[in-house]
């Protein structure tokens, strides 16, 4: 394995876990804010928030660490990326500014603040959306290049179906898998009525989740030929993802296993996630970019994977601790004692 | 070709973000050591004043690590939304500390969370102390490895250009510039400073309001020792960084202090107004200039004369660093004289115009960490990247920047609004003569 290999590998592992833990979080926010308009906050907001609380600023630091390390990477991405994306970046990070601080503000600040709550449901769910018109971007199509410069052509990026699917995609995502997280969540805190609610909410949205999920495979089809083709080859990896989609519903469905279920649907995405990454190579955005020619120098590639060996023996046993602290504390999840400052 | 309204607008907007963000990042990286002093003095002197001091410092810190960490995301993205073309470069040289100061982001992160849902839970209290030295570490480190990339920016070092290609990169150079042990320096110090001065105001006012709880005194009493330490360090460092500037970037150095022509004995500049080259009701040290420079009264000063009218910073700076330096001093000498007045037995260290004054050291120190800032950013224009990289040609040529900043202003006004609102409330709900007789309720009923 070459070091453009490992350095995109290593990015795409980072933002799967971006899109896992952003997904649980997200969706989280929004099912609190949806209680409570519902009425049903007495349910669902002590699971949410007991799980969340803890963890809220790691999230965060998954698509930083992204980000930041795309550029040391592959620093040729800053110039076609940070050119085109000026308006839709701003407005994720936008979103992404409201909802971190009024959690915070909620959660630290004024307990039970409907208003806080209601503005980080809404802008959790418009963060996915905003965020994934970079995927669509990287399947070429949308970029000109002019002078010499990229340009991005909104009204055809706006007037693709592809564009609408992949939001649409990411919306019931990631509403699925925070739904089916907090349904083991709840059930391993032992609460009857949260476990319930979020079942059902997991079942309502696994069906959009998986039908627009192989409808951009036929998008594409048109859209880019060439990817198209490339993912047709990976077709075991997308075959074993659907199968593990039909074990977490049944699981589901079944009302048992909840800590399988998620086990196979983290398998799921993992699947999908890495065939279609692995299918889009070698465009970092097609066709401009591939990764071969955007890869840093070798001097910086060595530092940067060096740093990051380095960096992953400091956070592997801090994640670790954080979870045997937290997520699984029997006593912390079950609610006997909060301990918050 | 270059997108002129692109260039303004992104600089605007990135000064925006910026000074927005600092405020916050400031407080995040100095509080966490408070908040571990204070716990640490707690704990060995037995004192719950002092780890109810570290808690409730903690509780409200949260809410500014919210807005620091949001906009600390927003300007990691728009380095390469508003300044793409600089981003391809330092992506080559300068990533290395841009990636380490992640990690330590995430280990701050971690460790943070742990601690603030820890409280009471582990038997022995010293356990729970020592979360607090990755926080520490977490956010000081951070702030090391940004100011390094600032640092590069200032002086880049560590590549060579040849016939327009970078070559010969060595990422460890380029981090260990000659900038970067005064400004890193710099940075903490005064971090630290800041946030002492900060956290002192709040103690301040409380006993300004009428409280006479022994906490506030203590609290108050801690901070103005740190303040003054860290006051003094910050000094001495700030001496260092003007021989660097001497050194490596001379431009800003004189324009800074209105140096136009290059001298022997040169003098120190405070104050005045400046009218193109004449200086106009200054208040002029001699051979001060020459000290600060190099030590030596009768030392040679370059000044702006040897740069091409293209290449000196605007004039502006003279005001900033004077309001840098005389908040820096005003507030060293604020804390000695309480210190000494404490220890003197003076009776109007507790008077009410003193406990104003203590009062305004903290807006006053987050004023002079603006002032530092823009000395040090507008000081190295006309260069994004100081001798090769002109700041129009870093910039983004897309459209909409304009747009862009009308959205991120209301943004931090919000943010603003938000995090001022929550943290009154907090507090003002919730003061510590409560807090302290509720601990002690429920302690009794513990027993009982």
């Amino acid at each position: 394995m070459n070091l453009e290999i490992l350095g995109i590998s290593v990015l795409w592992t980072f933002l799967f876990g971006y899109i896992m833990v952003g997904a649980i979080d997200f969706g989280a926010g929004f099912f609190n804010a949806y209680s409570l308009l519902t009425g049903k906050q007495r349910i669902l907001t002590n699971v949410i928030q007991r799980y969340l609380s803890p963890v809220w600023e790691v999230t965060n630091v998954f698509l930083v660490f992204f980000f930041v390390g795309i550029i040391g990477f592959f620093p040729k991405t800053a110039f076609y990326y940070g050119t085109t994306l000026l308006i839709p970046v701003s407005f994720g990070i936008i979103l992404l500014a409201v909802r971190g601080s009024y959690y915070a503000f909620e959660t630290y600040g004024a307990r039970g603040h409907k208003g806080y709550s209601f503005m980080y449901g809404l802008a959790g769910l418009l963060i996915p959306a905003s965020l994934s018109i970079v995927l669509t971007i990287s399947e070429g199509g949308f970029i000109e290049m002019i002078d010499g410069r990229p340009v991005l052509d909104y009204w055809l990026l706006f007037t693709s179906p592809l564009t609408w699917s992949i939001v649409v995609l990411s919306l019931s995502a990631t509403l699925y898998i925070s739904a089916v997280f907090l349904t083991w969540y709840a059930n391993k805190a032992g609460d009857i009525e949260a476990t319930g609610l979020l079942r059902k909410y997991a079942l309502i949205w696994s069906l959009p989740t998986i039908i627009t999920a192989g409808g951009i495979i036929f998008e594409l089809r048109k859209h880019n030929p060439d990817h198209y083709e490339n993912i047709q080859t990976f077709w075991p990896m997308f075959l074993i993802s659907f199968i593990l989609f039909i074990g977490t519903v049944y699981l589901l469905a079944a009302r048992k296993q909840y800590g399988w279920a998620f086990g196979l649907l983290g398998g799921q995405f993992a699947f999908a996630f890495f065939g279609y990454g692995a299918s889009h190579y070698p465009y970092l955005l097609y066709p401009y970019l591939t990764l071969y020619d955007s890869f840093t120098n070798p001097a910086m590639a060595t530092a940067l994977v060096i740093a990051f060996i380095l960096g992953l023996c400091l956070l592997i046993p801090s994640l670790i601790l954080i979870m045997r602290l937290f997520l699984f504390n029997k006593e912390y999840v079950r609610g006997k004692s909060d301990h918050h400052a | 070709m270059v997108n002129d309204s692109a260039v303004f607008w992104s600089r605007v907007l990135t000064e925006l973000t910026l000074s927005f963000h600092i405020l916050y990042a400031t407080i995040g990286v100095g509080v966490p050591l408070m908040i571990m002093i204070a716990q640490w003095v707690g704990f060995k002197k037995n004192d719950e004043h002092y780890i109810l001091l570290a808690r409730r410092w903690a509780r409200g810190f949260v809410i500014t690590v919210a807005v620091g960490v949001v906009t600390g995301t927003a300007i990691g993205l728009q380095l390469s939304l508003l300044w793409p073309n600089f981003m391809e470069l330092a992506g080559q040289v300068i990533a290395l500390p841009l990636f380490m100061e992640t990690f330590a982001f995430f280990f701050e992160a971690i460790f943070l969370g742990i601690y603030l849902y820890t409280w009471d839970r582990f038997k022995n209290q010293k356990r729970h102390m020592l979360l607090l030295v990755p926080v520490a570490i977490g956010a000081s480190m951070s702030a090391v490895f940004i100011t390094i990339v600032n640092a590069f920016m200032n002086a880049p070092q560590g590549f060579d250009v040849v016939n327009g290609e970078l070559v010969n990169i060595q990422p460890f150079l380029a981090m260990l510039n000659p900038a970067m042990p005064t400004k890193v320096a710099h940075v903490l110090v005064t971090a630290y400073m800041t946030s002492a001065f900060a956290l002192a105001s709040i103690a301040a006012y409380r006993m300004l309001r009428g409280s006479k709880h022994v906490y506030h005194k203590k609290a108050l009493h801690m901070l103005m020792k740190l303040g003054l330490i860290f006051a003094v360090a910050a000094a001495v460092v700030g001496d260092f960084s003007g021989k660097y500037l001497a050194e490596y970037q001379p431009e800003k150095l004189a324009a800074a202090e209105w140096h136009f022509e290059t001298e022997k004995g040169a003098p120190l500049i405070l104050f005045g107004m400046t009218d193109g080259e004449e200086v106009k009701y200054a208040f002029k040290i001699p051979y001060a200039l020459s000290i600060l420079a190099h030590n030596n009264p009768t030392a040679e000063v370059i000044g702006l004369d040897q740069f091409p009218a293209d290449e000196v910073p605007p004039l502006y700076i003279h005001y900033l660093f004077d309001l840098m330096v005389m908040i820096g001093m005003f507030l060293l000498f604020v804390a000695l004289v309480y210190l000494v007045g404490k220890w003197r037995g003076w009776k109007w260290i507790s008077s009410k115009w003193f406990t104003r004054t203590i009062i305004a050291g903290g807006p006053l120190a987050l004023l002079a960490i603006e002032a530092g800032w823009w000395l040090a950013e507008v000081g190295r224009q006309p260069w994004i990247l100081r001798g090769y990289m002109k700041t129009a040609e870093g910039a983004t040529t897309s459209g909409g920047v304009d747009l862009m900043l009308i959205a991120f202003a209301a943004l931090y006004l919000v943010l603003a609004i938000g995090s001022i609102v929550v943290l009154i409330r907090m507090f003002r709900h919730n003061p510590i003569e409560r807090e302290i007789a509720e601990r002690h309720v429920t302690e009794e009923g513990g027993r009982s």
